[in-house]
């Protein structure tokens, strides 16, 4: 155990070692920066894409990927690289509120069910339990076409059925660390249970949260791409990557395949992404983990 | 040491229900705490000790049965509700816990730490005034270079350390009772020292009483004022340091002292260190009559130590013991090799 002493060499604040930790992961850091690059691209599409949106020619029709169209076009002429882009702010943006939204109620419901147990932990978890048996899909077909297929709508439904392994990971975590004897001193200095809980027991979990709220990403985007190949999820005119895969599903086995491999690659490549950074950041978040 | 007790606990008992029964884990203690003093809790693991204090800081599981009465300043304690004992916790009463490295929170900074303590009772301060109280403090408990420390994890420092920290944390707010739970037992012994050695500083520079638990007779030595024995969740004998140790009035506490090996009496090589037969009690069954009865060797048993509890009686002046030989004790120091 190295107190870092005074003689010794400075010690390193604690953003310092997580930076270093993090940059040591080289998966996470790759990672990273393909995920920024992608969601700049896609959010400043307006301006990057090689053509403007929505643009057709009906002369060339559906061509593959050549030096002017890198990613070939739709059917009607569309450059599918401008698509996917555009595509990607609906997808992307969608990925990121449902896990900001379900993490950070999945983690309330399970840091409160776990801390005060008994009667909250019962009614919490048996309602947890309820969400995680409902047919999911159908609930949210239903939902949305109730209540309409904007993106909020489908953000906060997508949110409504991403908390639960938030709330059952949390609660495990608080179980285990309200027995921890740094909860009893915390109690001991006069501290409130809210404060307790928010100060002390939530950021001794936030790697697991962390690791969940990159697999509700990755969870978010794949469950809109069925939802849009259902045709409940985001609707056209406005496009996300899923209902690219969906519009284009007749085209399997044909000389066009490539209008699904396109865009279900970018799916693929910001889920592996969004799973590497989370697996770097718990790494690096880790107090006890390796003195980089 | 002003006149009237900073606390009074009158016939404290603590049970916990359990399957085989109800385990009464304290079992009518009764004393008073004064300004100023520090008071050294001495019993065996299981004898109640720990309890006893965290019901006075109502820490214990809401299934504890507490009876009795604590007053704190003439406040009753018991029954207090949870919101009022949070202003009192860490404000007017601190604890310090024994394993400090398990009682501090791996993700916070010590200063952050030390300076939560203070923030949790809006103290008003400044964080800028907060985070010179924290320099200060630390700097109390014998920390070199407290600036820089201030800005460590706890696993980046020691065990003694650590146990500084965690007092300088109980000491932020100034607190009327500081109770240390076993505060050396899992450091070794120069690191103990320095450790006692903060109890002396608090002991000169503050005001604040200090109840000390230890299994440790030489701890309670060096820095208490005044000891209880505890044994089986009951007082055996309370008094003077002195009194305690030179002319113990209970044969549990005799026998305790006599376990212990000296350095200033010459003994015989082939002898052994006198050591009390058998094993402390279950606290769902405990004996009937004085619990220590059937360890004790000048017992009238069966007689009257086997059905008569012996209640705490004077037996000097503020030297008090719960035997019904009281006189007997001594002579057990002289039996002993």
């Amino acid at each position: 155990m190295s107190a870092a002493g005074v003689d010794g060499p400075k010690p390193r604040s604690q953003w310092q070692l997580f930076r270093s930790r993090f940059l040591k992961h080289r998966l996470a850091v790759i990672s990273l920066v393909i995920l920024i690059l992608l969601i700049t691209a896609c959010f400043a599409a307006t301006w990057v894409a090689p053509f403007p949106a929505n643009k057709q020619n009906l002369a060339i029709g559906a061509i593959g990927p050549n030096g002017q169209h890198w990613f070939g076009t739709d059917e009607l002429g569309r450059d599918l690289l401008t698509e996917i882009l555009h595509a990607g702010r609906t997808s992307l943006s969608l990925g990121l509120t449902v896990a900001f939204l379900s993490t950070l109620f999945g983690t309330v419901v399970g840091a409160v069910a776990g801390y005060f147990g008994r009667w909250a932990d019962q009614a919490l978890m048996r309602i947890t339990d309820l969400f995680l048996v409902v047919p999911q899909l159908v609930v949210l077909a239903i939902v949305i076409q109730g209540f309409g297929s904007t993106q909020v709508v489908i953000a906060l439904s997508l949110a409504a059925i991403f908390w639960m392994g938030q709330a059952r990971v949390v609660r495990g975590q608080v179980l285990a660390l309200r027995e921890r004897e740094f909860v009893e001193a915390a109690r001991s200095i006069g501290a409130s249970p809210k404060r307790v809980v928010f100060r002390h027991i939530i950021p001794n979990c936030l790697g697991p949260i962390f690791v969940g709220a990159t697999l509700g990403v990755a969870g978010a985007i794949l469950t809109e791409s069925a939802l849009s190949y259902l045709g409940f999820g985001v609707q056209l005119p406005a496009t996300s990557w899923g209902n690219l895969l969906s519009g284009a599903r007749g085209y399997v086995g044909t000389t066009q395949a490539y209008l699904i491999y396109f865009p279900g690659l970018m799916i693929l490549i910001t889920v592996l992404a969004v799973n590497f950074i989370g697996d770097g950041l718990r790494d690096a978040l880790d107090p006890y983990g390796s003195h980089a | 040491m002003s006149d009237s007790p900073i606390l009074q606990v009158r016939d404290l008992r603590v049970s916990f229900p359990s399957p085989e029964g109800l385990v009464r884990a304290v079992g009518g203690i009764s004393y008073d705490l004064y300004e100023g003093e520090t008071l050294g809790i001495v019993g065996e693991s299981g004898s109640g000790k720990s309890v006893s204090v965290m019901a006075i800081m109502g820490l214990l599981p809401k299934y504890a049965l507490v009876e009795g009465s604590l007053r704190f300043r003439g406040e009753e304690l018991i029954g207090k509700p949870e919101k009022e004992m949070q202003h009192i916790r860490g404000a007017q009463i601190a604890i310090v816990f024994q394993d400090a490295l398990a009682s501090l929170n791996p993700v916070m900074k010590i200063g952050s730490q030390i300076a939560e303590a203070m923030k949790v009772h809006q103290d008003g301060r400044t964080e800028k005034d907060r985070a010179a109280r924290v320099v200060e403090l630390l700097e109390i408990v014998g920390i070199p270079d407290p600036i820089q420390r201030a800005r460590l994890y706890p696993h980046e420092f020691s065990g003694g350390m650590r146990q500084r920290v965690m007092i300088a944390m109980a000491l932020s707010n100034d607190p009327a009772i500081l109770i240390a739970d076993e505060p050396t037992t899992a450091l070794d012994v120069t690191i103990q020292a320095q450790v006692l050695d903060v109890f002396r500083r608090i002991q000169e520079r503050t005001n604040t009483s200090v109840m000390l638990i230890t299994h440790d007779l030489g701890v309670v030595a060096a820095i208490a004022d005044r000891v209880m024995v505890i044994y089986a969740g009951r007082q055996t004998e309370i008094g003077g340091v002195d009194d305690l140790f030179y002319h113990p009035k209970h044969p549990y506490t005799a026998g305790l002292l006599a376990s212990l090996p000296r350095l200033d009496r010459r003994t015989d090589p082939a002898s052994r260190l006198y050591r009390i037969e058998g094993q402390p009690p279950s606290l769902i069954f405990i004996p009937p009559g004085c619990a220590f009865h059937p360890r004790c060797p000048v017992a009238d048993a069966p007689g009257r130590c086997s059905t008569e509890i012996p209640l705490l009686r004077s037996v000097a002046s503020s030297h008090s013991s719960a035997c019904h030989f009281p006189d007997e004790a001594i002579k057990l120091l002289g039996v002993m090799p």
